[in-house]
């Protein structure tokens, strides 16, 4: 029996090599997980029907010696990132049916690691929202408490690993996606300095907000994954070589706490756990600064107005012509109206929320200063980061809520506070575990590092994951 | 204010078939977020003016990233797998109805 509640990359490398356990037996205890709790979860949309042969293949080559660190490391994919010849859908009726013609770059460098993938899973349709209950395929529940949502949008690759159903998972974080569904259920989710990692093959949301992002029970092993899938890419012009960027270099950690910015809406429970981690870091021996970042004042309806903006674009090739079902109209437009009502409530919403904002007599009022605002919402990290390495807030305002708890969109929105932050300046930033409410509701700790400082996050998450 | 009729408007050009129902929760849904998002209104030339002086660029961001001319891939290579997730398709094109 290999025990996978304990089993991290690095350990499952070295009972490959030592030969301890295979690739392939490691496959076929996910693979029974997921046969036991994923009818419960519906955190899975998709087990893949080779997995076997991708962990035989994975065996031979740790067998000639050639393994890589994550060969043979059984993975959960968001249904919106790109398997060649496997089916993938974000989710969405308007994609039913569509196999991708090409592989994620993402998925290219983990399948030259000799990964393994176990399966696409669930999330919030186009990943639009912060719960999963936007699927077109129902909510994947919380493994920690089935009432409740596992958050989103990236919830099933979460629940994914938090329910031993993956070693590890890549999602998506386009406002706070991989970190918010994290700290709902207890895991690492990091979201890497925008370009870090490149978006070819991942369906698009927000352009220029949208990352992928590793999901892993330690700082550890989503760096180990972070480590393999980033890099520039010819077929993403906005990929960035992340190692060659300047780090900051301090002896003594210093992290910033933006006091006026925590605080409004957010519960008790967050408050006082958030508090305690301050109180941790000043006893590891960090420097504990107030900074202030005053135009996050303006984050969230920033966000909401640019996302929208850039989401409402780029779902407009979705016209039942070159990729998925097609609905007959009564003539050729008519067959774009009839496709296009394919797309559930929320996706609609922010199409037209984005028509909105881009159109005629708006667009400057709206758009325009969004952009504003997100200019300087990156020169106050900037002029922030200049004093500390980090800065930390809460990962989310509250704990997983129940299950059609939050029924209004603007409530569901308002718990992405503390995410949009750093896919709007573009910088890197993780939520890592930090304890539980007392109804035993998982609760993360949220940490922002400077653009392109993302080695530099990590070495500082996997300090404090140790407090 | 944002009435049914300017959800219809904004349905027509996001080429969105809604309902009459659905048209009247759009109607509520963004109105309550567009009340929320018009804050951003209060942004003050002065706070934006900051940025000059505040925003360094620690990294020097991507530019002039287009390539160089030239072939990237055999003509017709991508073609096949292409058309075929299309829904439906004649001779290795596309299938729509009559435009004209």
């Amino acid at each position: 029996m290999i025990e996978l509640s304990k089993l991290t990359i690095e350990k499952a490398n070295k009972s490959f090599v030592r030969g301890e356990f295979s690739a392939v037996e490691l496959a076929e205890a996910y693979l029974s997980e997921i046969e036991k709790k994923n009818k419960r979860l519906n955190a899975y949309l998709e087990v893949f029907d080779d997995v076997r042969e991708q962990a035989i293949a994975a065996d031979k080559r740790i067998k000639s010696g050639k393994a890589d660190i994550l060969t043979g490391i059984p993975f959960a994919i968001k249904d919106n990132i790109l398997i060649k010849g496997k089916r993938v859908g974000a989710a969405s009726k308007i994609l039913e049916g569509y196999i991708a013609p090409y592989d994620a770059t993402a998925i290219k460098k983990l399948k030259e690691a000799g990964a393994v993938f176990l399966g696409r899973t669930n999330c919030d349709e186009f990943a639009m929202g912060g719960s999963t209950e936007n699927s077109a395929y129902g909510v994947t529940k919380n493994p920690r408490d089935e009432l409740r949502v596992s958050g989103g949008s990236s919830g099933g690759s979460v629940a994914a690993v938090a329910a031993d159903m993956a070693l590890a998972a890549l999602g998506s974080d386009t406002g706070g996606s991989v970190r918010q569904p994290a700290s709902f259920c207890g895991v690492v989710g990091f979201k890497p300095s925008y370009g870090a990692v490149s978006r070819s093959g991942l369906i698009a949301m927000g352009s220029s907000l949208d990352c992928i992002g590793p999901i892993a029970k330690n700082v550890e092993d989503a760096e180990m994954i972070f480590d393999n899938i980033n890099g520039k890419d010819e077929l993403d012009s906005t990929s960035l070589e992340t190692s060659k960027l300047p780090n900051l270099q301090t002896s003594k950690l210093k992290v910033g706490i933006p006091k006026s910015f925590v605080g409004e809406g957010v519960e008790k429970e967050v408050i006082n756990n958030f508090n305690d981690s301050i109180e941790k870091m000043k006893k590891a021996g960090a420097e504990i600064i107030d900074v202030e970042l005053p135009m996050l004042k303006y984050a969230l309806a920033c966000y909401y107005i640019i996302m929208p903006a850039e989401a409402s674009t780029n779902l407009a090739r979705f016209d039942g012509v070159r990729y998925g079902p097609r609905i007959s109209g009564d003539s050729s437009i008519g067959d774009y109206f009839k496709t296009r009502a394919l797309f559930g409530p929320e996706v609609r919403r922010r199409i037209l929320l984005g028509t909105y904002v881009l159109s005629a007599g708006y667009y400057d009022s709206y758009y325009g200063k969004a952009c504003a605002a997100r200019e300087a919402i990156r020169a106050d990290f900037e002029k922030a980061f200049k004093k500390v390495d980090v800065i930390a807030t809460p990962t989310s305002p509250t704990p997983a809520w129940k299950i059609g708890e939050r029924s209004d969109p603007l409530s569901m929105y308002l718990a992405d506070i503390f995410t949009v932050t750093a896919n709007l300046a573009g910088v890197p930033a993780i939520s890592i575990p930090s304890g539980k409410t007392a109804n035993g509701l998982p609760l993360g700790l949220h940490l922002i590092a400077r653009r392109g400082s993302d080695g530099k996050l990590l070495s500082h998450a996997r300090f404090f994951e140790k407090m | 204010m944002i009435s049914v009729e300017d959800v219809k408007k904004l349905a027509d050009l996001a080429r969105i078939e809604v309902g009459e129902n659905e048209a009247k929760t759009l109607a509520k849904d963004i109105e309550e977020i567009v009340g929320y998002v018009q804050q951003i209104q209060h942004l003050s030339v002065e706070e934006v003016e900051n940025i000059a002086v505040m925003h360094e660029r620690v990294l020097a961001e991507p530019h002039n990233v287009f390539r160089e001319d030239g072939t990237p891939h055999i003509a017709g290579e991508y073609t096949d797998v292409l058309i075929s997730a299309a829904p439906e398709k004649k001779d290795g094109f596309v299938k729509v109805q009559k435009i004209l």
